[in-house]
């Protein structure tokens, strides 16, 4: 579904090329799909209609003169707005990341307050984020106060026992009368963070919720987080909103992203409640568990990865002079062991292989071939022993005999052979690039330089 | 007349804009008998907002202007009814009928309320004096098999288990073994919550299966997708998935009691032809219902 969205945007583009200024009339399309993207993605509708217009004023008022702003050199108009849309999105569910993942109380215990849905997650997600608490450095106390679901007490347990934290044990069946408890435990015993797995519930039912309030009076906590399903679909805004007004939250956690949703509901999420997404959960480990990151999210509910990722390279990586010089030393044929090492670190600037493979046209059946061959892991290795020759080493490759070799091979962490080979490698390079002198290669690679993906990319 | 004419058009009118303030938007466009092009874009949005998906969503807007080129004037939420109804009648449910032993199994992805609707379908076949075997499935998530245990002794009805993440395959073999030999007409397996998208997850599914089939050649006899009702769009990838893998027979839509309306069976049914077996309502023995076609048009429709 995604490649058909990218062609189908492609296509639609392609008589864009060259226009100089976005304009209402040629991001049409482009507004289009992104919608249809974001609806797919599962943003809610009235979200995606807010953002939408609101980028699109932007986009067509940001040019120096305020007149629509200037497409970028190999990109056409509608990459130009996804660009836009791109950045706006992942400003938006990031914005005011706050620099610690939690808002610690000065005077411990910190009390954080786990609410959300039914099967949302919660009482997995304590024992994560105990985990991770306890990987800082902090002791947290994991506290049962869900008594609505059978067993979810003894999962508790089960949970902190597996994150290696200790949680709250009462024969209490009254969610507010343990909370309370929990904490002045912790407060006497020295736990530092008190995490309370509550139960899950409807925003509509008023006197669980109201439950919740009592719990949050009776604690005072310093962090109120929503735990949300990552699958969720429209309801998110309206789950995620009610629970806001009722409690006022202080952010939310995002769980099951391993999956393959899209994910629309974050910022779903995001926008209704103003609230930071803190944290995602990815898998079914205890550590599997991560701080947010807004522009891996804003890719995912876009679903355009590989048009985003085009853009970021059409957008700059490579620097000009530099492969000005680099094409001034091709012609006079003084390629030397430096210039093969700033090309690599050239290359893996622009991503991984694999993918800078996946995108070149054409490369479709012959990707599993180079792929074996160039890797990633690779390319490390061939840097490695490029950084452990001397910067005389670089620039005359004939001083390399065998002791010198050993040294290098000892420095990377390869072996001899590896050497070897890259210094064959090299000599090929070297040998191709004086061909280059020949007026009829020229033509062809200038050819070349207009696919895209290729350009200033000798190797 | 004329005076009572006047008043009578004044209250109308009134009335109307009475009607446009209190109800909610998508009644007072449902309640139209024509409809602008601003007016369809804006019933579009309440519908995409049912979790309906852009396609679903797309044919009901179609057929809607077919009819308006048709008639001068349609009934919008018959129209709509109708058309959803086609889709969700397509396949109707088959009731649970005991006949020797019968394996129904429980998948879904996690947090669904897999092993709460097995609670409630196993209290469901007791209360109408079929006897009934559990089987803890699932060995992963930590007390899984303890909640089931509770819901088996709500329901009195015996539950067979191995330890913690010990083989389902092994415990549902045992398990239809064990009803057999007993002539228990139903045997009920929960399984844990796999994300569609884990190969090795969803081959265990497979393993289950296999294991059954080696007692009882037709097992298992109904696979259940359960799916919660606050589901988006990955509604439709899961059930895929869960298909080519379990080989899904029926749906089973939780949660309904929320304000989702589980919109996003309409894509799932129309696209492939499942029947869905029951509803979850809310956290209660009894709160299992039995799908209603009309009624569930009637939420979707009501937002």
């Amino acid at each position: 579904m995604f490649e058909s969205l990218t062609e189908k945007l492609t296509k639609a583009m392609k008589s864009l090329r060259g226009e100089t200024r976005l304009t209402e009339k040629n991001i049409e399309d482009a507004l289009r799909e992104v919608r249809m993207a974001l609806l797919e993605a599962d943003v809610h509708v009235q979200v995606a209609r807010t953002f939408l217009q609101r980028v699109k004023e932007k986009a067509l008022a940001q040019g120096p003169d305020g007149k629509g702003t200037v497409v970028l050199d190999g990109l056409n108009p509608a990459q130009q707005f996804i660009d836009i849309v791109y950045q706006e999105l992942t400003e938006i569910m990031g914005g005011t990341a706050p620099e610690h993942p939690l808002d610690f109380a000065s005077k411990p215990p910190t009390v954080v307050m786990m609410v959300g849905l039914q099967g949302a997650g919660k009482t997995t997600t304590c024992g994560k984020l105990a985990k991770f608490l306890k990987k800082l450095g902090r002791s947290p106390l994991l506290v049962p106060a869900d008594i609505q679901r059978p067993a979810a007490v003894e999962q508790l347990h089960v949970v902190a026992q597996d994150a290696g934290v200790p949680s709250y044990r009462t024969d209490s069946k009254d969610p507010v009368a343990i909370c309370k408890a929990a904490v002045e435990e912790a407060r006497i015993k020295g736990w530092d963070t008190v995490i309370l797995d509550t139960a899950g519930r409807l925003h509509l039912d008023e006197q669980l919720m109201n439950e919740l309030v009592r719990i949050q009076e009776g604690t005072q906590p310093n962090e109120i987080l929503f735990v949300a399903d990552a699958m969720t679909g429209q309801d998110a805004v309206r789950s995620a909103t009610a629970f806001h007004e009722k409690l006022g939250l202080t952010g939310v956690i995002l769980t099951k992203t391993d999956g393959d949703t899209r994910g629309g509901a974050a910022f779903s999420i995001k926008h209704a409640t103003g609230r930071p997404i803190k944290f995602v959960g990815e898998g079914e480990k205890l550590d599997d568990f991560q701080r947010f990151h807004p522009d891996r999210m804003a890719q995912r509910i876009l679903g355009m990865g590989d048009v985003l990722t085009l853009i970021e390279q059409a957008k700059d990586k490579i620097d000009e002079k530099e492969a000005e010089a680099m094409a001034q030393k091709l012609v006079k044929n003084q390629f030397t062991l430096e210039d093969m090492r700033s090309q690599l670190q050239q290359v893996k600037k622009m991503g991984s292989m694999q993918k800078l493979i996946g995108m070149l046209p054409g490369m479709g059946q012959m990707k599993a071939q180079i792929e074996s061959v160039v890797t990633d892991k690779r390319m490390t290795h061939l840097e490695a022993i490029l950084n452990s020759m001397t910067p005389r080493e670089r620039a005359n490759h004939n001083l390399l005999d065998a002791k010198r070799k050993r040294r290098i091979a000892a420095g990377a962490g390869r072996p001899v052979h590896e050497i070897n080979q890259l210094l064959k490698q090299f000599l090929e390079m070297k040998k191709m690039m004086g061909q280059m002198k020949d007026p009829r290669f020229m033509k062809r690679m200038a050819a070349m330089k207009n696919m895209p993906g290729m350009p200033k990319m000798p190797f | 007349m004329g005076l009572f004419g006047n008043l009578f058009d004044k209250f109308k009118q009134g009335l109307q804009r009475t009607q446009e303030l209190v109800l909610a938007p998508m009644q007072r466009l449902l309640g139209l008998r024509r409809l602008d092009e601003d007016q369809l874009l804006e019933l579009e949005d309440l519908l995409l907002q049912a979790d309906l998906g852009l396609h679903a969503v797309e044919r009901l807007m179609e057929r809607l202007r077919f009819e308006m080129k048709r008639n001068a004037e349609i009934d919008p939420k018959a129209v709509l009814k109708d058309e959803l109804l086609k889709i969700l009648r397509q396949v109707p449910s088959r009731p649970l009928e005991a006949k020797g032993t019968q394996v129904v199994l429980l998948v879904g992805v996690n947090g669904v309320g897999k092993t709460t609707t097995l609670g409630k379908l196993a209290s469901h076949l007791k209360s109408r004096g079929e006897d009934v075997l559990v089987v803890a499935g699932d060995t992963f998530r930590a007390a899984a098999i303890d909640q089931l245990e509770l819901w088996g002794e709500r329901a009195g009805v015996p539950v067979i288990r191995n330890q913690m993440g010990g083989d389902p395959a092994a415990i549902a073999f045992d398990g239809a073994t064990s009803a057999q030999a007993k002539g228990t007409p139903w045997v009920l397996i929960d399984t844990a919550g796999r994300l569609h998208t884990k190969d090795h997850l969803m081959r265990e599914l497979d393993k289950i299966h296999r294991s059954l089939q080696k007692v009882i050649p037709e097992a298992p006899h109904r696979v259940i997708l359960v799916m919660d009702a606050t589901t988006g769009q990955n509604g439709l990838v899961q059930a895929e998935a869960f298909k080519a893998a379990a080989g899904i027979t029926d749906l089973v839509l939780t949660k309904l009691d929320g304000s989702a309306k589980g919109g996003v069976v309409v894509p799932i049914l129309e696209r492939m032809k499942l029947p869905i077996a029951f509803v979850g309502v809310g956290e209660g023995v009894d709160d299992l219902i039995p799908f209603d076609p009309e009624a569930f048009v009637d939420g979707l429709l009501s937002a």
